[in-house]
């Protein structure tokens, strides 16, 4: 107990802790936060590849913020949206920062995520209880997926037009029903202001909605079957007498404090990005797109923005329209089938054997070169490179249950372990 | 009464509740999903267009707007036209066999009159424009080219009536759109459906 005082303060955080509990009693905040936070436990050997998840949050409410400041000045119509964001960048206070901040966010967004997913790949924590965790995670990864494709048109420059003229094409594609969902998902017969506007929906309230309540059931899905850790193996195995785990901390104050590290360190690096390579040499934001899209016009080199890079050389890899487009679709389903492709006996790859370790390390060297290689023009080296490591790609998960299965592994250990 | 619960009764009110609320569903969504489709805004800013060609010199290009889309309009001289017969053996589909074009052009110069094409300039891989490259043997595309259409951003090369080349990302040979000639010198572009993609 405080030592009681008086004065004017006291009787004001009398009356604070009065309201305070007269809240809880309809509302039971004060139990959530027992339950998901200060008695919530987490293992204590979770390293800086942990940092990644709060990061993604961190992100997800800087992108809502600065969205929602945009579309104050932004205007979805083919003849007004360029020289809106120009408005925005020249004329409207700050607009400048608040745009930058969202047109880096995006790329943060994916680097944040991509680390995050190679986390779970390096430590298994796709690995039975948390199948259901990593799928949520692999449907949030596409729904953003589909929330940058949607806000890339809407600053209506010749790459934003140009790109979404490209991937709505790829439902053409499709046998019979193609031309119909084409125009059916463009709302014309091209790409047009109709287009643009119910991108601008999709982009600022259909998908982000979805998107949190997906986070909402990410987090759901965590906190039932708790954190994975770089050892791979369960905390809740060993309880103390008060009923919680023994190598468990509980996530708050331990560790909301060292993802304010984590938070420091991003920010710092995001504010130099955004203060002074705003673009980032053409990978963030593409030369083209600062040119007003022009339909009867194709910019001579069309490529996506980094983060769909890799998939996009997947699809001109082969040299089949419909074909491409199948491959591309299986390159993100494959992500979704990880916990049963995966057939070892144990998570993480400090006990895995050097095969895992060197399957695992080609996966991700692939994914940077298909990323380069979706960048550059479709031509002669290239594509056969693209063909090349787009094999690499798809035979790390079809030899992944041989491998997991029948390589050796070193014993886990009971309970966590401290490396360096 | 007995305190019995009819479980057949309770299973059969369950389902029915829930097929009649699931067709109800699947009704109320249909007019969200339909407002999907073109307007009729945009239906009728797609109808069919009227060009005069009386200008058109031999050789040369015209680009003409129709529904969004550049239609390419181009004069044909003799010599191209002999030489259409040469290139077939390069090509994927050189009967227009699987390509999309009105029942007229299904021919060799993939038009009504051979001298003038009519090509949809929208590449068949992924929609991007392709360059119009009469110059054969251009050194950027390669001394084998004999002129034609030449796709820049995934390298897709069709001849001078639009058809596409084997061993190149395009599927399809460029789509003629439907048309007919009013007077020598006018063209009505667009007038069915039928031909477009």
């Amino acid at each position: 107990m405080r030592p009681v005082r008086s004065g004017p303060f006291a009787a004001i955080a009398r009356e604070a802790a009065e309201l305070g509990h007269w809240i809880d009693a309809r509302m039971g905040i004060s139990r959530f936060w027992r339950s998901q936070a200060a008695e919530y436990y987490a293992p204590k050997n979770l390293n800086f590849w942990y940092f990644f998840g709060s990061l993604a949050l961190l992100v997800l409410v800087l992108q809502i913020v600065t969205g929602i400041f945009l579309t104050m000045n932004y205007k979805p119509s083919a003849e007004q949206a360029f020289a809106s964001v120009e408005y925005i960048m020249r004329d409207v206070s700050w607009g400048w920062l608040i745009r930058y901040m969202h047109s880096t966010g995006a790329s943060a967004f994916f680097i944040v995520i991509y680390l995050h997913m190679f986390r779970g790949l390096m430590y298994g924590s796709y690995k039975a209880p948390r199948e259901l965790l990593w799928i949520i995670g692999m449907l949030i990864y596409v729904c953003l997926m589909a929330e940058a494709f949607f806000g890339y048109l809407l600053p209506w420059g010749q790459m934003s037009y140009w790109g979404a003229q490209v991937i709505t094409s790829l439902f053409g594609a499709i046998p019979v029903v193609g031309d119909t969902l084409m125009e059916w998902l463009r709302g014309d017969f091209y790409v047009s202001d109709i287009t643009l506007n119910r991108f601008f929906a999709l982009h600022v309230i259909a998908i982000p909605l979805v998107l949190l309540a997906l986070v909402v059931a990410h987090l759901a899905a965590l906190h039932e079957v708790g954190s994975n850790n770089p050892d791979g193996v369960e905390i809740k195995k060993y309880k103390g007498p008060d009923h919680h785990p023994v190598d468990g901390i509980p996530f708050h104050p331990y560790y909301t404090v060292k993802d304010i590290v984590g938070v420091v360190f991003f920010l710092t690096l995001f504010a130099a990005v955004v203060f002074f390579a705003p673009d980032f040499y053409g990978l963030f934001l593409e030369p083209a797109n600062f040119e007003p899209a022009d339909p009867l016009k194709t910019p001579a080199h069309i490529a996506p923005v980094w983060y769909f890079t890799p998939f996009y050389a997947i699809l001109r890899a082969v040299p089949d329209k419909l074909g491409g487009v199948l491959l591309m679709g299986l390159a993100i389903v494959a992500l979704f089938l990880l916990p049963w492709l995966d057939r070892s006996p144990v998570k993480s790859i400090r006990y895995r054997g050097p095969v895992f370790r060197l399957a695992l390390m080609l996966f991700a060297i692939t994914f940077i070169i298909l990323g380069y290689l979706g960048m550059r023009p479709a031509t002669g080296v290239y594509t056969l490179l693209a063909q090349v490591f787009t094999t690499i790609y798809f035979l790390f998960f079809v030899t992944m249950p041989f491998f997991t299965r029948y390589e050796k592994t070193r014993p886990i250990p009971d309970r966590v372990t401290y490396h360096g | 009464m007995s305190g019995e619960v009819d479980h057949g009764r309770r299973h059969f009110l369950t389902v029915a509740t829930v097929v009649t609320g699931g067709i109800g569903a699947v009704l109320a969504a249909t007019p969200f999903v339909l407002s999907f489709r073109p307007s009729a805004r945009a239906r009728a800013l797609g109808a069919a267009i009227q060009v005069d060609i009386s200008r058109l010199e031999t050789g040369a290009m015209m680009t003409v707007e129709w529904r969004g889309k550049p239609v390419w309009i181009i004069s044909r001289p003799e010599s191209v036209l002999a030489d259409l017969g040469n290139v077939e053996s390069q090509l994927s589909d050189p009967d227009s066999v699987k390509s999309d074009q009105p029942e007229f052009a299904k021919n060799q110069y993939r038009s009504l009159r051979p001298e003038i094409a009519i090509l949809i300039g929208v590449c068949t891989h992924l929609g991007c424009a392709p360059l119009y490259r009469p110059d054969a043997g251009s050194p950027d595309i390669g001394p084998d080219w004999p002129g034609g259409f030449y796709c820049p951003c995934h390298g897709s090369k069709f001849d001078m009536a639009g058809r596409v080349w084997a061993g190149v990302p395009a599927p399809l040979n460029l789509p003629v759109p439907s048309y007919r000639y009013v007077t020598d010198t006018t063209l009505i572009i667009g007038d069915d459906a039928g031909g477009t993609g």
